[in-house]
C-alpha cells in the first residue's frame, strides 16, 4: 500500500510524463527543420569552401576571418575589409530608421485606433489586419509600383508640373526605406495598440486636471502606460528589418544590398558557404543581443510594477 | 418524489434515529431556536459516517514557500447530514472539498467513504458531486444537457437519461428553460442548474463550495431554504462550505469551525453559538465579551469563576478542559441584563446603538474591559440608560462559558 | 458647448493616421487596379479587360506553383495544427514544471531567428540530405513550412486554452467523465475556434512564405511566391498584378474569417 505522499509524487510524476510526450511531435519537428540544421552552420562556418558551392571537410577559420577581414589573393596578407562592414552599417543603418519611422507614423495610427467607440475601433484594426496578413513579396511589388520611375507619384508630379523628369528612386537607400517602412508598419502598429487599448483613460483625466497640458498629458502620462508596445513593436520591427531579404532584393537592387542579400550572395555566385554561414550567426548574434535587451526591459517593467 | 430521488443505499438510514433531525430540517427558521425549543440535539453518538477524514494534511509548495492548507484534520461526517464547513477565506475549506471530490491529493491521512479508502479513485470514480463556487456549467451546452453530462458519462440509456433530466428540471423548477445556453440564463438560475447537474447522478455526498457567495441577499435567502428542502428531498449527505456564520447557523446540522487549516470546534449550531470552545470560534460566530475570570473551584460540570469586580459565576466548560488558575469566560450580549442597581459588574455605559429589532449598550468596566449588552427594544419605551450612567451587569446562570485556553 | 475639451484628442494624431490608412492602401488598390488594364504596362492605363487573369490561368507555370503552394499549405498547416494543439495542451494552465520554458522557448524559436539564417541553415542540411538519401521531392519544403508554421499555430491555441475556465474540465471529471471524454466533450468543443484561428494563421503563413522555400526548394519547385520573385527580375506584366490579385483575395477571405472567429471568442 502506498502512502498518500508516494501517491501524489507519482501522480505529479505521470502528469509531467503525458506533458512531455504530447509536447514531443511540436518539438522533434522544430528541431529537425529549424533549430538542429542552425547547429550544423555553425560548423560550416568552420569549413573550407568547395569549389562548386557546398563545402570540403577541412577546418579553416577562414569563414569568420572573412566577415571582416579580406585576404590578399597574393600576398596572403589579411586587410580590413570594408565591403562587408558597410553592408553591416547599412542593414542597421536602415532598420534602426525603420523602426524610428514606423514609430513615429504607427504611434498615431494606433492611438487613433484605439480612441474610437469600440464598434468603428474592429473596423480600422481590421484595416490594419489585412496588410499584416497579407504577403510581403505583393506589398514589396504594390510600393515598387508607386515609386518606380513610371509609378503613381512620378506621373502625378509630372503631370503637375512640379518636375520634368521622373525623380529616381528605385535601386536608392530612400526606396528602401520608404519600403521597409511600409511593409513593417503593420508589425508596430498591432503591438502599440495592444497596449494602448488597456490604458486607463481615468489617468488622462488625472494629468490633466493636474494642470498638464495635452503634450506633457502625452510625454508623462501615455507614452509611459504604453511603453511596453512601444518596445515590443520596435522589437517586431528591428529584427525582421535586420534580416531583411525580399525588400532589398526587390527596392534596393545589387548594389544597394542589406545583410540578407549578402548572405545569399554566398550560397549562390559567391560560392562561399563557411563565410555565408559566419555571416548568418553574425546576424543572428546581432538579433539576439536585441532580444536579451528586450527581455532585460520587459523584467525591469514587471519589477517595477511589482 | 423525494423517495424516488433517494438512492437505494440511503433508504436504510433514514428513520428512527434520525428522524428527529429530519423534523428539524424541515423548519426553514433558524435552526438554533428551534433547536433550543424543543430541546432536539443531534445524537453526539455517530450514525454511519457517509465520510471519515484521518489525520489529513495538505502541503502546497516547497522548501520556503510550503504552506500547510489543511493541518492534519480529522472528522466524521454522518450520512443524511446537512454538514457545513465554516470558516475564514483561505482557511482551508476548499482544499478539503478538493480533496474529497479527488481533485488533489493529500500529503497525508486517508478519507473514507462508506468506510472505504477512497485515495486510489480519480475524481470520476467517486459517487461524490460537486456544485463549483463559479457554477462550472458548460457553456457549449443547454441547461438540459448539463444536467445529463453525469448520467451520460456513466453510461445510462437515454431514455432514463431523459427521465432523470425531467425530473432535476422539475425538482430546481427550470423546466421552462431546459433548451437555454448556460450563458443566457441569470446567476440564481445558473446556481439551481449547477444543483441539478449535481444532484442528477444520486451522489452519496453533494460537495458544495460556497455556492450562495455569488448571489445578491433576497436570492441567497431564497436559496438556502431551496437548498435545506432539496437535501431533505433527495437524503443526500451536504458538505456545505460558507464564510458566512449566519448562513452556517441557520442551515446545517452540525458545523466544523475551521482556521488556518485546522478543525477548531465541531458541534450542532447550538453548540457552537452557545459553547465556543475557542476564543477563534466564539469572536468569528456571533458578538461575545471576553472577561478574564480566576477559577476558585469545579463542580456539577460547572466551573466558579471569579470575575475582576469580586463577583462569582457558574459557567460551562469546553468539552474536554480542565481549567487551571486564570481563564477566559465569554458571555454573549444578549444573555447578560442591565440593571441600574448593583450587578455582577459594574461601569459606565459608553455608547448606545439603535439596531431596530434590539439596541446594543456598550459599557466601559470598572476593571477598563469592554463590554456589550444586547437588550430587546419594546415600541413604547427607549432602552431606559443614558450614556454616562453607572450601570450594573447582570449575568445569568447559564449565561457564561469557560473557553479553552 | 462650441469647443468641449475631449482628453483623448491628440494634435494631428488622426491625420497622421489618416495619412497611413492611405498610405497603406494606395498601393495595394493600384496594384489590384492595373490587374484589370488592358494595355501591356503597369503604369500606363488602357481601359478594363480581364485578358492578363485569362493569361495566368493558362500560364502553366502559375497553375503548377499555386497546386503546389496549396498543397505544401495544407500539410504543413495541418500537421502543425495537430501538434501545436498538442503542445500547447501540454504547456498551459499548469503550475511550472521542470522543462515548461525550455519547451516555450523552442516552440517559439522560429520566430526569434531571422528567416534568411533559418533558410541558410536548411539549405545546407537539405543538400547533405538530398545527396545521402537521393530523395528531393516536395518533402524537404512541407517539413520547412511545418516547423515554422507550428508557433503560429500555437499562438492562439494556447491564448484560447489560457482563457478557458480550468473548473470545466474538474467539473466534467466531477461528474463521471474520463479524461479522455472530458477532452472530447469539454475540452475539445470549446478549443476548436483557437485551433480553427492557428490552422488559418499557418496556412496563409505557409502560403506567404519567400526566404525559406527559396533556399530550400529544389528545381522546378517553384512556388507561387518565389514563381513572383523570379518574375520581378524580368520586364513585369498586369499578369503578375492578376496573381496578385487573386493571391490577396484568397488571403483577405482568410484573414477576414480569422479575424471575426477571434473577435468572437472576445464577446464571449
Ligand atoms: N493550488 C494551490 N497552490 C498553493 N497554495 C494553495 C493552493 N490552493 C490553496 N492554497 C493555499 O491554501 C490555503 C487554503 O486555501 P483554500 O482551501 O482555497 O481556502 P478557503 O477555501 O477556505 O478560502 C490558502 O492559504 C491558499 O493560498
Ligand atoms: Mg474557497
Amino acid at each position: 500500500m502506498e502512502s498518500a505522499e508516494e501517491v501524489a509524487k507519482d501522480a505529479a510524476r505521470r502528469e509531467i510524463r503525458d506533458r512531455w510526450l504530447l509536447s514531443a511531435p511540436a518539438l522533434i519537428i522544430i528541431f529537425l527543420a529549424a533549430t538542429g540544421p542552425l547547429l550544423i552552420v555553425v560548423i560550416y562556418s568552420f569549413l573550407t569552401p568547395g569549389p562548386y558551392g557546398d563545402v570540403v571537410w577541412k577546418f579553416s577559420t577562414d569563414g569568420w576571418l572573412s566577415v571582416l577581414m579580406q585576404r590578399d589573393i597574393f600576398d596572403d596578407t589579411l586587410t580590413f575589409a570594408d565591403a562587408h562592414l558597410s553592408i553591416f552599417w547599412r542593414s542597421a543603418k536602415l532598420s534602426f530608421l525603420t523602426t524610428i519611422f514606423t514609430l513615429l507614423f504607427g504611434f498615431p495610427t494606433a492611438y487613433f485606433i484605439a480612441t474610437r467607440p469600440a464598434r468603428q475601433r474592429n473596423i480600422w484594426l481590421f484595416l490594419i489586419t489585412i496588410p499584416f496578413w497579407t504577403n510581403l513579396l505583393i506589398r514589396t511589388f504594390a510600393i515598387q509600383e508607386v515609386i518606380r520611375n513610371e509609378g503613381i507619384v512620378n506621373t502625378v508630379l509630372i503631370k503637375l508640373g512640379i518636375i520634368s523628369q521622373p525623380i529616381q528612386m528605385m535601386f536608392t537607400d530612400f526606396a528602401l526605406m520608404v519600403g521597409m517602412t511600409y511593409v513593417y508598419l503593420p508589425l508596430m502598429v498591432l503591438p502599440l495598440y495592444a497596449s494602448m487599448e488597456k490604458i486607463d483613460f481615468r489617468l488622462v483625466e488625472a494629468g490633466y486636471d493636474l494642470y498638464a497640458n495635452r503634450f506633457q498629458v502625452l510625454r508623462r502620462v501615455i507614452i509611459p502606460l504604453v511603453k511596453p508596445g512601444i518596445v515590443a513593436g520596435s522589437i517586431l520591427v528591428f529584427i525582421p528589418a535586420l534580416g531583411a531579404y525580399v525588400t532589398p532584393r526587390v527596392l534596393g537592387g545589387s548594389k544597394n544590398m542589406m545583410l540578407g542579400n549578402l548572405i545569399e550572395l554566398q550560397f549562390g555566385q559567391g560560392r562561399n558557404w563557411p563565410l555565408g554561414s559566419a555571416l548568418s550567426l553574425s546576424l543572428m548574434a546581432i538579433v539576439m543581443v536585441a532580444l536579451l535587451l528586450y527581455v532585460r526591459s520587459v523584467g525591469r517593467q514587471g519589477g517595477a510594477h511589482g | 418524489m423525494a423517495r424516488e430521488l433517494r438512492s437505494e443505499s440511503h433508504s436504510d438510514v433514514c428513520l428512527p434515529s434520525h428522524a428527529p433531525c429530519a423534523d428539524n430540517r424541515v423548519g426553514t427558521g433558524s435552526a438554533l431556536k428551534s433547536g433550543r425549543k424543543n430541546g432536539v440535539i443531534v445524537p453526539e453518538q455517530p450514525g454511519k459516517s457517509a465520510i471519515e477524514v484521518r489525520g489529513v494534511r495538505k502541503v502546497f509548495g516547497t522548501g520556503d514557500a510550503q504552506v500547510a492548507a489543511l493541518d492534519t484534520v480529522s472528522v466524521s461526517i454522518r450520512e443524511n447530514e446537512f454538514f457545513t464547513l465554516l470558516g475564514p477565506s483561505g482557511c482551508g475549506k476548499t482544499t478539503l472539498l478538493r480533496l474529497i471530490a479527488g481533485f488533489d491529493f493529500p500529503s497525508a491521512g486517508e478519507i473514507l467513504l462508506h468506510g472505504q479508502d477512497i485515495a486510489p479513485l480519480p475524481p470520476f470514480k467517486r459517487p461524490v458531486n460537486t456544485v463549483f463556487q463559479n457554477y462550472a456549467l458548460f457553456p457549449h451546452m443547454t441547461v438540459a444537457e448539463n444536467i445529463g453530462f453525469g448520467l451520460e458519462m456513466l453510461g445510462k440509456p437515454k431514455a432514463e437519461v431523459k427521465g432523470r433530466v425531467a425530473e432535476m428540471l422539475k425538482l430546481v423548477k427550470m423546466e421552462a428553460l431546459s433548451n437555454r445556453r448556460t450563458s443566457q440564463i441569470s446567476g440564481g438560475q445558473q446556481q439551481r442548474v449547477a444543483l441539478a447537474r449535481a444532484l442528477a447522478p444520486q451522489p452519496k455526498v453533494l460537495l458544495l463550495d460556497e455556492p450562495l457567495s455569488a448571489l445578491d441577499f433576497k436570492l441567497r435567502k431564497e436559496m438556502q431554504i431551496e437548498l435545506k428542502r432539496l437535501q431533505h428531498e433527495t437524503g443526500i449527505t451536504f458538505i456545505f462550505v460558507t464564510h458566512d456564520q449566519e448562513e452556517a447557523l441557520t442551515m446545517s446540522d452540525r458545523i466544523a469551525v475551521m482556521s488556518s487549516g485546522k478543525i477548531l470546534q465541531v458541534g450542532t449550531p447550538w453548540d457552537i453559538y452557545d459553547k465556543p470552545a475557542e476564543r477563534f470560534v466564539a469572536d468569528f460566530i456571533g458578538e461575545t465579551n471576553f472577561l478574564t475570570a480566576a477559577i476558585t473551584g469545579m463542580g456539577n460540570g460547572k466551573a466558579r469563576a471569579t470575575l475582576k469586580s469580586g463577583a462569582t459565576i457558574d459557567a460551562t466548560v469546553a468539552e474536554g478542559f480542565q481549567p487551571k488558575d486564570n481563564a477566559t469566560v465569554v458571555v454573549r450580549p444578549e444573555h447578560a441584563k442591565l440593571t441600574s442597581g448593583k450587578g455582577d459588574l459594574s461601569g459606565t455605559v459608553e455608547n448606545i446603538v439603535y439596531f431596530g429589532t434590539d439596541t446594543h449598550i456598550h459599557v466601559r468596566l470598572d476593571s477598563s474591559e469592554a463590554f456589550t449588552v444586547r437588550q430587546q427594544n419594546t415600541r413604547s419605551a427607549g432602552c431606559g440608560f443614558e450614556r454616562g450612567d453607572k450601570v450594573g451587569i447582570l449575568i445569568g446562570n447559564d449565561a457564561a462559558q469557560v473557553l479553552r485556553d | 458647448m462650441a469647443s468641449r475639451f475631449d482628453i483623448r484628442r491628440q494634435t494631428g494624431f488622426t491625420t497622421i493616421a489618416m495619412i497611413c490608412f492611405f498610405a497603406l492602401y494606395l498601393p495595394i488598390i493600384t496594384l489590384v487596379v492595373y490587374a484589370f488594364n488592358a494595355g501591356n504596362s503597369i503604369a500606363i492605363w488602357e481601359g478594363v479587360s480581364l485578358r492578363w487573369f485569362y493569361q495566368a490561368w493558362n500560364n502553366s507555370q502559375v497553375v503548377d506553383a499555386s497546386i503546389r503552394s496549396l498543397q505544401i499549405a495544407s500539410v504543413a498547416a495541418t500537421i502543425a495544427t495537430i501538434v501545436a494543439t498538442m503542445a500547447a495542451l501540454a504547456t498551459t494552465r499548469t503550475k511550472p514544471y521542470p522543462g515548461l520554458g525550455f519547451k516555450y522557448a523552442f516552440i517559439n524559436q522560429p520566430l526569434m531567428v531571422p528567416e534568411i539564417v533559418t533558410a541558410v541553415a536548411l539549405l545546407i542540411f537539405f543538400s547533405r540530405i538530398k545527396i545521402w538519401t537521393g530523395y528531393s521531392g516536395l518533402g524537404y519544403l512541407m517539413a520547412a513550412h511545418t516547423a515554422f508554421c507550428i508557433p503560429f499555430a500555437y499562438l492562439p491555441i494556447r491564448a484560447r486554452l489560457e482563457s478557458m475556465d480550468l473548473s470545466l474540465e474538474t467539473a466534467a471529471a466531477d461528474l463521471y467523465a474520463t479524461p479522455w471524454k472530458a477532452f472530447r466533450r469539454v475540452t475539445f468543443p470549446l478549443l476548436w475556434p483557437g485551433i480553427l484561428a492557428g490552422l488559418m494563421l499557418a496556412f496563409v503563413i505557409s502560403l506567404d512564405d519567400v526566404v525559406i522555400t527559396e533556399f530550400v526548394k529544389s528545381g522546378g519547385q517553384d512556388t507561387l511566391p518565389t514563381y513572383m520573385l523570379g518574375q520581378f527580375r524580368r520586364f513585369i506584366t498586369p499578369e503578375i498584378n492578376a496573381i496578385s490579385t487573386v493571391f490577396l483575395l484568397i488571403s483577405i477571405l482568410i484573414v477576414t474569417v480569422f479575424f471575426f472567429i477571434s473577435r468572437k471568442k472576445d464577446q464571449e
